[in-house]
């Protein structure tokens, strides 16, 4: 067994009282929510806090999926599980189930959470690529009630760091509502339930005509951190969709990407599935869009 | 002795047919597995008991300069901190290992691989004791590691044994079997020779349950009672008895449930003789569980083998000749548990199963700063190396000769006239008939529509393969004449005792780790004797409960114990018929024995069973003159040879040729195992075996980085396969009963870890056809299979 090192442990209340919390104890306290990456780490002491606070109790507060005109609303502590089996969120972005099937297994996703992911701001995070994909904003909340709202661009400020401070907590993931959207996911990974080789995400807009209107590709563990590619939207933009089109998107996200050797592949390895799952995803993404 | 019974597959359709003997019955020791109630070492609790957490080495190979205590032992709840120069003061900081070399129990010197003991803590608990480890303060003076393998005998090479008197190097030891000249002489003259350099990698048996003990040291009885997750519990009592220099009755060793073990289980590591000492010097009984990332980075590993191996033939595919050189990587101590005459283990039987002119070995083990091994991972003393290797190379040889690699083997088996077969390299195989287990696998398989599928598929550029191995094990170590462990014979005993009811409890000196012991071994006394498997309690674990013997490891229970079981149940029905003969007032000439009874020959009726015997055993009455009361008996037996078991396995797999990931689309396995006692335990021993297989093919590596950091710490780092990554198994057998074994069985454990990975290997390998890939390492992880896709296949250390 594993030991973590002594910390003392706080069950959240509301919201603003966690916030008090962190605004009180500063950075030797952090929130727990599925912990199954903050607890890991610290049975391995690669991370020791004195304080944990648990915002479990927050669920029904915080654990939600609501669809309006514009745009879809995740609450932080909405759990992977509940964001695989949700049909609404399926139908609107059909990438969360393809993503939430390939991550971890039954017993992590039971507890883990949207906001844990995002927040862990791991390089090679899922759910952080299928939010980069669909251009998401990040709701933080701070002392008193203030809020402020950050793109994912914004919110990941590098490997294991965002834009929420201390005395800071996510709350909320919005999603933009278009027209004529599809999405996909795809992941290469060594086992079930292992940690992306890569995986990229990808979301197209399809105009009226069948053309393009929009497209994003969100790629992981490709770089320090899952990051949208610009320059594939642009290229994207304004064209017919065609077998053509994605080899190039996919050549834009091999060479934009800055992707390390390690146990899981090599450096070219992991270019090269940028450029394959990119191409794949758009193929899926655009199926979809049009049925 | 049973006749050669046609070729079968399986069904599942009843697996508890209740039988009085073999045949297929659920496990008696699943209703406690399953409900919780197992017992294993973790669950010991005894009152006053203390815990231990152990400190270790960062560094792959560094001196020690100073160990500074203080802060660690003014730590609310800890009770003692121990170093090796304490340990030192009592004779106790070096130990043997199981191949006569030395492993430092605490580090005195230096250290020699990451992860390494260097001190240990006792406190009130868990907790405590691990974070007083943070307490202690280590000063090192980090030295240059030896890593690559390859680099281990280079003169400039830091050297790692300085503890061993004139050392100067980092040999471990040479090694060589088969006829060099003689080889040479076959190769010289042979149309086609293929060579190929095939790594088989590090890799770790990682059992669920990790490495532990309880020590309980009673300082007035002197008698000290160790819990322990040990494979071997009478081995390792004699070895703490010279270790330690207690006196061996004074030692009880205890080996409980046992959370899986694939040779993981055999060494004595240094943390149960931390757990002794620490139980020693506080007075009280103490814990020591291993967490997760210390098994990993500590605990025996497998493998790591560097073979050339060469192959020699002629043009239409006879195989002449098997030559290989081998460069083993034992890590910083010779650990390996193999019989002290076999330093590779039973490296040589790797002519495979082929009827050959010639053969030859020349090994050279090193030392490198790695943890110590080279025990496991069901490997039948490094058989699974030498399975690898020929069945790797005979397919390398069918692609040079382009022949169907099934009709390459069939052609070239040992025929069933000529067993028992003595190989090139001096094994006598007992029992064998290869063609018939061939063919089935064949038909299970589908394999000339496989063939033509894959074709079709490849015009399409669709990446399909298909793998063949064919593996000869040999196991049941072993007859005392030739193997020993440390000098102790490897027989085993075995005792079993009828109660007046006709009850009876069976002692084993093997230790089940998940084998189904429990099952196994009471069906084998139920059909030599006739009480149902439900009345035999079978003891195991304990060696003040039970006789002496070696344990369980090398698939050697079946084919030692389960003879020693099969005799000592003869035994006890020898002496029931003396009693029978009274009881019917016949001579014992006059009797007959059908399960469970003796009737007077030609009149069924006038019978006696079992039971009645029993209880006229105990009772009042007369016995006949001579014959003790009681009914019971016991055994050491010696085996005359090893067993060998055999399989024909096929894997079919699919490539994407994008991501180059494997999908193990079908895996058939024909097993032969001689009698088969409990079908559905053969089914489960190769189901698991089969899955390992998967995971060392295409996952699992302990590899290292240029400072010897472990980079498989973890089970987020060190792969091993889910049923996710498995398919249904598809299993059949064929029969070929040992001729020296009482009940002609032959031992499985191990097989299908053996033969599975050459399968897989092969199929990936024959995917990639297209592109020109004759060989690519394990692990088969996308990466490396797109590497080999890309004509830069490397070898992964
Ligand atoms: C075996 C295993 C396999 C896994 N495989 C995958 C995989 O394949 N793909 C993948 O993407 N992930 C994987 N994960 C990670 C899993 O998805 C985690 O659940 C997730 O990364 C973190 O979510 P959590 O709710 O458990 O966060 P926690 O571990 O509770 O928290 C993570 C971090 O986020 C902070 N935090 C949490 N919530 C908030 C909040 N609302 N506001 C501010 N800070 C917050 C915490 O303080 C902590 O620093 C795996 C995990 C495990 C254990």
């Amino acid at each position: 067994m594993q030991v973590p090192a002594p910390f003392e442990y706080e069950r959240a209340t509301s919201v603003d009282q966690a916030i008090g919390l962190l605004e009180r104890l500063g950075s030797s306290a952090r929130l727990v929510a599925g912990g199954h990456s903050l607890l890991p780490m610290m049975k391995l002491r690669l991370a020791n806090f004195e304080y944990l606070i648990d915002i479990n109790p927050l669920h029904a507060e915080l654990g939600y999926i609501r669809s309006g005109s514009d745009e879809v609303r995740i609450g932080a502590l909405t759990r992977h599980r509940e964001l695989l089996e949700s049909d609404e969120l399926a139908a609107a972005f059909p990438i969360f189930r393809d993503a939430e099937r390939v991550i971890a297994d039954p017993v992590v996703r039971n507890r883990g959470t949207l906001g844990g992911s995002l927040c862990q701001a791991d390089p090679s995070e899922d759910l952080s690529a299928v939010c980069t994909t669909l251009d998401a904003s990040c709701v933080i909340r701070g002392p008193g009630g203030a809020e402020r709202v950050v793109t994912m661009k914004e919110f990941h400020v590098g490997p294991y760091e965002t834009a929420v401070g201390d005395g800071e907590m996510l709350t909320e993931i919005r999603l933009p509502l278009r027209s004529g959207g599809g999405s996909a996911y795809e992941k290469v990974e060594r086992r079930a339930g292992d940690w992306a080789v890569v995986s990229a995400g990808a979301a197209v807009w399809l105009a009226a005509d069948g053309t393009i209107a929009d497209a994003r590709v969100g790629l992981a563990a490709v770089g320090p951190n899952t990051t949208g590619i610009p320059e594939i939207s642009a290229a994207l933009r304004g064209h017919e969709p065609a077998e053509e089109l994605y080899q190039e998107a996919g050549a834009i996200a091999a060479r934009s990407c800055d992707p390390a050797t390690d146990t899981r592949g090599s450096a070219d390895y992991k270019r090269h599935l940028a450029d394959e799952l990119t191409r794949r995803t758009l193929r899926k993404a655009v199926q979809r869009a049009r049925s | 002795m049973t006749a050669v019974q046609e070729p079968k597959t399986v069904t599942f359709d009843d697996n508890d047919q209740k039988p009085v003997g073999f045949g297929r019955m659920l496990r008696k020791e699943d209703p406690r597995l399953l409900r919780g109630r197992g017992r294993f070492v973790d669950d010991i609790q005894l009152n006053g008991m203390l815990h231990l957490a152990i400190l270790r080495s960062p560094f792959a190979h560094a001196r020690i300069v100073s160990i500074d205590t203080s802060a660690a032992e003014a730590y609310p709840g800890v009770r003692a901190v121990v170093t090796g120069a304490a340990l030192a003061e009592l004779g106790l900081a070096w130990m043997p290992t199981l191949s006569n070399d030395v492993q430092a129990v605490l580090a005195t010197d230096k250290v020699r691989f990451q992860g390494q003991e260097v001190a240990f803590v006792v406190a009130d608990d868990r907790y405590a004791a691990r974070d007083a480890l943070e307490l202690i303060d280590v000063e090192y003076d980090v030295l240059d590691p030896v890593i690559d393998v390859r680099k281990a005998l280079a003169p400039e090479a830091p050297l790692i044994r300085d503890d061993l008197e004139g050392k100067a190097d980092n040999h471990c030891f040479d090694w060589e079997t088969g006829d060099a000249d003689e080889t040479e002489a076959v190769f010289a003259r042979a149309d086609v020779i293929v060579k190929e350099d095939i790594v088989y990698p590090r890799v770790h048996p990682a059992p669920m349950e990790t490495c532990g003990a309880v020590a309980d040291f009673d300082a007035v009885e002197g008698k000290l009672k160790l819990w322990s997750t040990t494979q071997a519990p009478h081995a390792h009592r004699t070895l703490y008895a010279i270790v330690a220099g207690l006196p061996e009755h004074k030692i009880q060793v205890i080996a409980p449930d046992i959370g899986g073990g694939f040779g993981n289980k055999v060494p004595i590591y240094p943390g149960y003789v931390c757990a002794i000492v620490g139980s020693i010097v506080t007075g009280k009984p103490v814990k020591w569980m291993e967490d997760r990332s210390e098994n990993l980075i500590s605990t025996g590993f497998a493998r790591d083998y560097i073979m050339r191996g060469e192959i020699a033939a002629t043009r239409d595919g006879k195989i002449l000749a098997i030559r290989t050189n081998v460069l083993a990587d034992h890590g910083a101590f010779n650990g390996t548990a193999a019989p002290v005459k076999y330093p590779a283990g039973f490296f040589g039987v790797f002519t495979g199963s082929y009827d050959i002119e010639a053969a030859y070995c020349k090994m050279t083990a090193v030392y490198t700063n790695k943890a110590p091994g080279g025990v496991a991972y069901a490997c039948s003393f490094r058989i699974t190396e030498a399975v690898y290797l020929v069945e790797r190379i005979v397919d390398c040889l069918a692609a040079e000769l382009d022949m169907d690699p099934a009709e390459l083997r069939l052609k070239n088996f040992i025929q069933p006239d000529q067993f028992p077969y003595e190989t090139k390299t001096g094994w006598v195989y007992d029992s064998g008939n290869y063609e018939p287990t061939m063919r089935l696998a064949m038909d299970m398989a589908g394999y000339a529509d496989l063939r033509k599928e894959q074709e079709e598929k490849r015009a399409r550029g669709e990446l399909m393969g298909i793998g063949i191995s064919f593996f000869t094990e040999a196991v049941g170590a072993g007859p005392r004449k030739n193997m020993d462990i440390l000098g102790l014979g490897m027989a085993d005993g075995c005792e079993l005792r009828v109660h007046p009811t006709g009850k009876a409890v069976v002692r084993l000196s093997v230790k089940t780790q998940g084998q189904g012991h429990e099952t196994t071994f009471a069906q084998i006394i139920a059909e030599e004797i006739g009480i149902p498997p439900a009345d035999i309690e079978v003891v195991h674990g304990d060696t003040d409960q039970t006789p002496f013997g070696l344990g369980t490891y090398g698939s050697r229970s079946t084919p030692v114990s389960g003879a020693a079981a099969a005799l000592v149940a003869r035994k006890v029905r020898d002496k029931a018929q003396l009693i029978a003969s009274a009881m019917l007032e016949v001579t014992v000439a006059d009797l007959e024995w059908t399960k469970g009874s003796f009737h007077v020959k030609g009149d069924p009726g006038k019978a006696v069973t079992i039971q009645e015997i029993a209880m006229r055993a105990h009772g009042a009455g007369d016995l006949p003159d001579g014959v003790e009361g009681g009914l019971e008996a016991q055994i050491c037996y010696n085996p005359s040879n090893l067993t060998y078991p055999h399989g024909a396995y096929i894997c079919v797999v699919d490539v994407d040729p994008g991501t180059a990931q494997v999908k193990v689309r079908r895996f058939i396995a024909v097993d032969d195992c001689g009698t088969r006692i409990n079908p559905m335990i053969i089914e489960g021993q190769v189901h698991g075996g089969l899955t390992d297989g998967v995971g060392m093919a295409l996952m699992e590596m302990i590899s290292f980085d240029e400072d010897g950091n472990c980079l498989g710490a973890s089970l987020m780092d060190y792969l091993i396969p889910t049923a996710l990554e498995v398919p249904d198994w598809e299993t059949g057998y064929t029969v070929t009963p040992s001729p020296h074994h009482p009940i002609g069985a032959k031992g499985v454990g191990e097989s299908a870890t053996v033969g599975s990975p050459p399968a897989i290997v092969n199929a990936v390998v024959d995917a990639l056809k297209p592109y020109g890939v004759r060989h690519a390492d394990m692990p088969l992880t996308p990466s490396r299979v797109w590497d080999a896709m890309n004509g830069r296949a490397t070898p992964p250390i």
